[in-house]
């Protein structure tokens, strides 16, 4: 038995699949941002075995996934923030409590 | 062979700490199950052969994002409420089996044209060639500095004490 770009394609999607769950059903906003955190790195793998198995000499999913993993951190130190902000304000995380804006 | 065996334990391993990162109750129990399934992602990357990304995935996520959630959640002491879950869980469930169904069944009956040359070794370099040299993405990476030093800004705005 070989390794195939299936095995890789199939593992990012229960990871992805896994974190999409967590991030819909989670209240704490921390456990929502780990979970998208979790689906980016699916998104990840699937990017570097396309880029493994498909075009191995030209590195181009490499390349892409080194800019997913800029635009985490960024989205990550942002998002952290903002809940620190809101926790100040409002002494929870709750994404179930944070509804000043909702109609 | 050898490869195949990695495989399957990273990927037994990483799927677990990806359920325990939503399944456990305990906050800072699921953040540490989160560094575990960022570990076993940057031994996949090493299996792929992409040992620059590897290295980056442990600088990156494993050193400064990991400490950056545990951060947050020392400071907002919400772990002793732990994670519940809110009323949205069967339908989640539904919509993530479903997803996940579509996903497998696009993914299995797509023929990929899988090429045989057998992939760059130290991939170093020609990632450096590939993202500064001639027609390569100079112009992303002058903007993803940019992007950051806006996010660090953006992040001391939010975060400073009033």
């Amino acid at each position: 038995m070989s390794l195939g770009l299936e095995h890789y394609l199939i593992l990012s999607a229960i990871l992805f699949s896994i974190g999409l769950y967590g991030a819909l059903t989670r209240r704490n906003a921390v456990i929502i941002l780990m979970c998208i955190e979790l689906m980016l790195n699916a998104v990840n793998i699937t990017m570097v075995a396309f880029s493994r198995f498909i075009v191995p000499v030209m590195l181009t999913g490499q390349v892409f996934a080194i800019f997913v993993i800029i635009v985490a951190a960024a989205e990550v130190a942002v998002g952290l923030a903002i809940i620190l902000a809101i926790y100040r304000g409002l002494e929870t995380i709750d994404a179930t409590k944070i509804d000043l804006m909702k109609w | 062979m050898g490869l195949v065996i990695t495989f399957w334990i990273l990927a037994v391993v990483g799927v677990l700490a990806a359920l325990g990162v939503v399944l456990l109750r305990n906050v800072f129990r699921a953040a540490l199950s989160l560094v575990l399934c960022f570990l076993t992602v940057a031994g996949l990357y090493v299996t792929l052969s992409a040992d620059f990304l590897a290295a980056a995935q442990i600088l990156i996520y494993v050193g400064a994002i990991s400490v950056l959630i545990i951060l947050a959640i020392m400071m907002t002491r919400e772990f002793q409420r732990g994670s519940p879950p809110n009323k949205l869980r069967i339908p989640a469930f539904i919509v993530a089996v479903l997803f996940l169904v579509v996903l497998v069944f696009s993914v299995t009956n797509t023929p990929w044209q899988i090429s045989s040359t057998p992939p760059l070794m130290p991939t170093t370099a020609a990632l450096a060639t590939r993202l500064l040299g001639e027609g390569g993405f100079m112009l992303p990476v002058g903007i993803a500095g940019v992007l950051l030093l806006s996010a660090i800004l953006g992040a001391v705005v939010l975060a400073r004490e009033k």
